[in-house]
C-alpha cells in the first residue's frame, strides 16, 4: 500500500471519532507542552542568572561568610565584619578595590515629594568602579564621608527625577525616616543590571547604614557585619593568588585554621559553574517530570488503541477479506496512533511555545525557548506514538479473518 | 464440460481442536467447479458448508488435502499470500453486508482497489471502476450513501459491486439473501444469475431451497462430508442485468 493511502485510512479512522482522538492527544499535548514550557523557564532562569554574574564585572572574587560558625542566627553573618574588607584592601596584594554593601528600604523624603519603599545601600567607595556603573553629576561620597560617617547622598538617577524632577537634586537634603541625608551627587542611568534596578537605590556610605538604617533585627545585633565583600583584582591571573591572600589575612584576623574558615572566597568562574550545576540538575529533575507525562500521554494512547482494535475487529476482519495482508492492517493501525502522538505533538509545541510566552507576560518570570527542547519534545512524542502503538497494531494485525468477520 | 477448473479440491480436511478433542468439520472434500458454473452449497448447520466457504475463500488453510484455485495449490500459503489471493481471486458477499459504516458506497466498493499492491489504476480510473461497478449493480444514484442510509437489498448490491471490482475468478456468497426480505432477496439472487450468465463463476452457502434454485448445481453437505452434488434443472430468467451493462466487461 501507498503511504499516502496509509495515512489517508488512518486519518479517516481518527475523523470518526474526533472527540475521542482529541482526548487521546491531550496526553501528548500536556506533555510536550510542558517539555517546552519548563525548559524554556529553567533557560530564562539561566540566561538572568549568567547576565547578573557578567554585569557584576570581571575579575571579581566574593569573600561570603559560610554557615561554619555558630547557629542559625550567625548564619547569614558569619564572621565577617566590615573591617575585613579594609583589612583586605590594605594587606593584600593584586587588589584593585573592595566593596561592601549592606542595604535597608525606607522611604525617602526629598522637598514635597516622598517615594516608597526605596533600597538604601550602604557601600564603600570602590562601588562605582567595581560595579562599573558611572557618578552622572556632582561626586560619590569619599573615603573620608565613609571614616566620618557624612549623612551624604547619592541618588540614583530615577530616584532623583521621581523627588525632584528638573531642578537639580545636589544640595537637597532627603529624609530617610528620621535621618537626613545631604545629597552630593546623582548617578548616570544605567538601566537594569540584572534584575537589579541601580536607577532607583539611593546610595549612602556603609557606616551611615551601620549607624542609621540597621532596621533588620540580626544586623543591628552583630553591629557592623557584612553578608559580602567584593574584591576586584588588578588581573585576571591574580585571582589565585589574590584568593589565597585573603584566606590567610582573614584566617588570622578571625583567628581559625586554614582547614576550618569560616567564610569562603569565590570567583565569577566558581559561581558560574555553580549556577550551571544547580540549573543542570533543575533541569534534568523537569526533564524527568516531562518525560513521565509523555508516558503517561503514550499509555492513554495505547489505551485508546487497544479499544479502538477491539471495537474495530469487523472492519479489520472486512479489510482482511478483500486483501489485506497483515502488514497493511498492522500499518493503519501503528499510523493512527502515530497521527495521534503527532498531531498532539504539533498542539503541543504550539501550546508550549503560546504557554511559555504567557508565563513570561504574566509570572513575571524570563522565559527562553529552546529548539533544542521543542526537537526533543516532539521526537519523544513520535517515539512514545510508535512504542505505544506498536503493540495495539500488532495485535490488529494477527486477528483471525474469520473470527473478525464473526465479531459483533 | 470443457470449461478450465476454477474449484479443483483433493481430500480437503479440517479439523477444529487440538488434543483429545477433535472435531472434523470437513473430512476428505473433493469437488471439481468449473468456470462459469453457478453452485449452491446446501446443508444443515454444522453441516461444514460454513467451513467449506471459508476454506474456498482462502479465509484458511485445510488440515489436510490440496485445495487448487484457478490452477494454483493454495492449501498451504502464508497469510500474506492468502491476503493477495482474497484480493485478486476472490470476491465476498457476506450476510450481513459487512460494509464499512461511514464510509460512502464508492469508497466502500473501491476498498479492495486500496490493498491491490500493483497500484496499476490512478485514483480517478479507480472511481470511474468503482462507479461502473455500482452501475452494474442497479446503484449509479446510491454513489455517495453511506451503508447506513441504504436499505438491505441496495447494501447487498453495494457488497456485490465491492466483491467484482478486482475481476475475481469467483464469487463467493455466504447467506446473500439471508438478512433480506424475498422479495429483495430474489432480485439479488437476479443480479447474481446475470453475472454469471455473463461469465462469473459463483459459489453460494444457503439453506433455503427458493435460494438454491436460482443455481445450476446443488452441493449437499452433511456431517462434513459431501451428501448429493447434482445439476439444478430450474433457472429463473433474469431480468435486471441490461445488456448494455454487459458490454461494459
Amino acid at each position: 500500500m501507498r503511504p499516502s493511502k496509509v495515512i489517508r485510512i488512518a486519518s479517516q479512522g481518527l475523523n470518526r471519532n474526533k472527540m475521542r482522538s482529541l482526548l487521546t492527544m491531550l496526553g501528548v499535548i500536556i506533555g510536550v507542552a510542558a517539555v517546552i514550557i519548563m525548559v524554556s523557564i529553567s533557560r530564562g532562569t539561566e540566561a538572568t542568572i549568567e547576565e547578573q554574574i557578567t554585569t557584576l564585572g570581571t575579575n571579581l572574587l566574593y569573600v561570603q561568610a559560610s554557615m561554619l560558625r555558630g547557629g542559625p542566627a550567625q548564619a547569614q553573618t558569619g564572621g565577617l565584619v566590615y573591617d575585613d574588607a579594609f583589612a583586605i584592601a590594605e594587606n593584600v596584594a593584586g587588589v584593585k578595590g573592595v566593596v561592601v554593601e549592606q542595604s535597608a528600604t525606607g522611604d525617602v523624603k526629598g522637598g514635597s515629594v516622598t517615594v516608597e519603599d526605596v533600597t538604601i545601600l550602604g557601600t564603600t567607595t570602590d562601588f562605582p568602579s567595581v560595579r562599573d556603573i558611572e557618578v552622572g553629576n556632582g561626586r560619590y561620597f569619599t573615603d573620608t564621608d565613609l571614616d566620618r560617617t557624612q549623612k551624604v547622598a547619592v541618588l540614583g538617577a530615577t530616584l532623583a527625577e521621581e523627588l525632584y524632577g528638573e531642578t537639580t537634586a545636589i544640595g537637597q537634603i532627603v529624609t530617610v525616616g528620621n535621618v537626613k541625608l545631604t545629597v552630593v551627587g546623582v548617578m548616570a542611568e544605567s538601566g537594569m543590571t540584572g534584575s537589579v534596578d541601580y536607577d532607583t537605590y539611593l546610595f549612602t556610605p556603609i557606616t551611615v547604614v551601620f549607624d542609621k538604617f540597621n532596621f533588620d533585627m540580626f544586623a543591628r545585633m552583630f553591629g557592623d557585619s557584612v553578608r559580602v565583600i567584593y574584591v576586584e583584582v588588578e588581573d585576571k591571573t591574580l585571582i589565585d593568588q589574590v584568593t589565597y591572600g585573603i584566606e590567610v589575612l582573614l584566617a588570622k584576623r578571625h583567628d581559625v585554621s586554614l582547614d576550618s574558615l569560616d567564610f569562603v572566597v569565590r570567583s565569577q568562574d566558581d559561581i558560574i559553574e555553580t549556577q550551571e550545576s544547580t540549573t543542570a540538575a533543575f533541569r534534568s529533575l523537569l526533564g524527568w517530570v516531562a518525560g513521565v507525562s509523555l508516558i503517561v500521554g503514550g499509555i492513554g494512547i495505547m489505551n485508546i488503541m487497544m479499544v479502538s482494535v477491539t471495537e474495530r475487529t469487523r472492519e479489520i476482519g472486512i479489510r482482511q477479506s478483500v486483501g489485506a495482508t497483515p502488514n497493511d492492517i498492522r500499518w493503519q493501525f501503528l499510523t493512527e496512533a502515530l497521527l495521534l502522538s503527532l498531531v498532539g505533538g504539533v498542539i503541543g509545541v504550539l501550546a508550549g511555545i503560546g504557554g511559555s510566552w504567557l508565563f513570561g507576560k504574566l509570572g513575571d518570570m524570563r522565559t527562553v525557548v529552546a529548539l533544542s527542547s521543542i526537537l526533543l519534545a516532539f521526537g519523544s512524542a513520535a517515539a512514545v506514538g510508535i512504542f505505544f502503538g506498536f503493540y495495539p497494531a500488532n495485535k490488529a494485525a494477527q486477528l483471525d479473518p474469520i473470527e473478525a468477520l464473526r465479531h459483533e | 464440460m470443457d470449461k478450465p477448473e476454477i474449484i479443483k479440491t483433493i481430500n480437503l480436511t479440517k479439523i477444529y481442536g487440538m488434543g483429545d478433542i477433535q472435531v472434523k468439520a470437513l473430512e476428505d472434500i473433493s469437488i471439481e467447479i468449473r468456470a462459469s458454473e453457478f453452485v449452491a452449497i446446501m446443508g444443515p448447520s454444522g453441516s461444514g458448508k460454513s467451513t467449506m466457504m471459508n476454506m474456498l475463500g482462502c479465509l484458511d488453510h485445510p488440515t489436510s488435502g490440496q485445495y487448487f484455485l484457478a490452477g494454483e495449490d493454495v492449501s498451504q500459503l502464508n497469510k500474506i499470500q492468502l491476503a493477495k489471493i482474497r484480493n485478486k481471486q476472490i470476491g465476498f458477499v457476506f450476510q450481513s453486508y459487512n460494509l464499512l459504516p461511514r464510509t460512502t458506497a464508492l469508497e466502500n466498493v473501491m476498498l479492495p482497489l486500496i490493498y491491490d499492491g500493483n497500484d496499476h489504476f490512478t485514483e480517478s480510473e479507480q472511481r470511474v471502476r468503482a462507479e461502473t461497478m455500482l452501475e452494474l449493480v442497479g446503484l449509479p444514484d446510491r454513489m455517495h450513501h453511506h451503508p447506513q442510509e441504504l436499505s438491505g437489498g441496495q447494501s447487498q448490491r453495494v457488497a456485490i459491486a465491492r466483491a467484482l471490482i478486482n475481476d475475481p475468478v469467483l464469487l463467493l456468497a455466504d447467506e446473500p439473501t439471508g438478512n433480506l426480505d424475498s422479495h429483495s432477496g430474489n432480485e439479488i439472487m437476479e443480479l447474481l444469475s446475470g453475472l454469471n450468465q455473463r461469465g462469473t463463476t459463483i459459489v453460494i452457502v444457503t439453506h433455503e431451497d427458493d435460494i438454491a434454485a436460482f443455481t445450476r448445481r446443488v452441493i449437499h453437505f452433511r456431517d462434513g462430508h459431501i451428501q448429493t452434488d447434482h445439476l439444478n434443472g430450474h433457472r429463473p430468467v433474469p431480468t435486471h442485468i441490461t445488456e448494455e451493462s454487459h458490454a461494459t466487461f
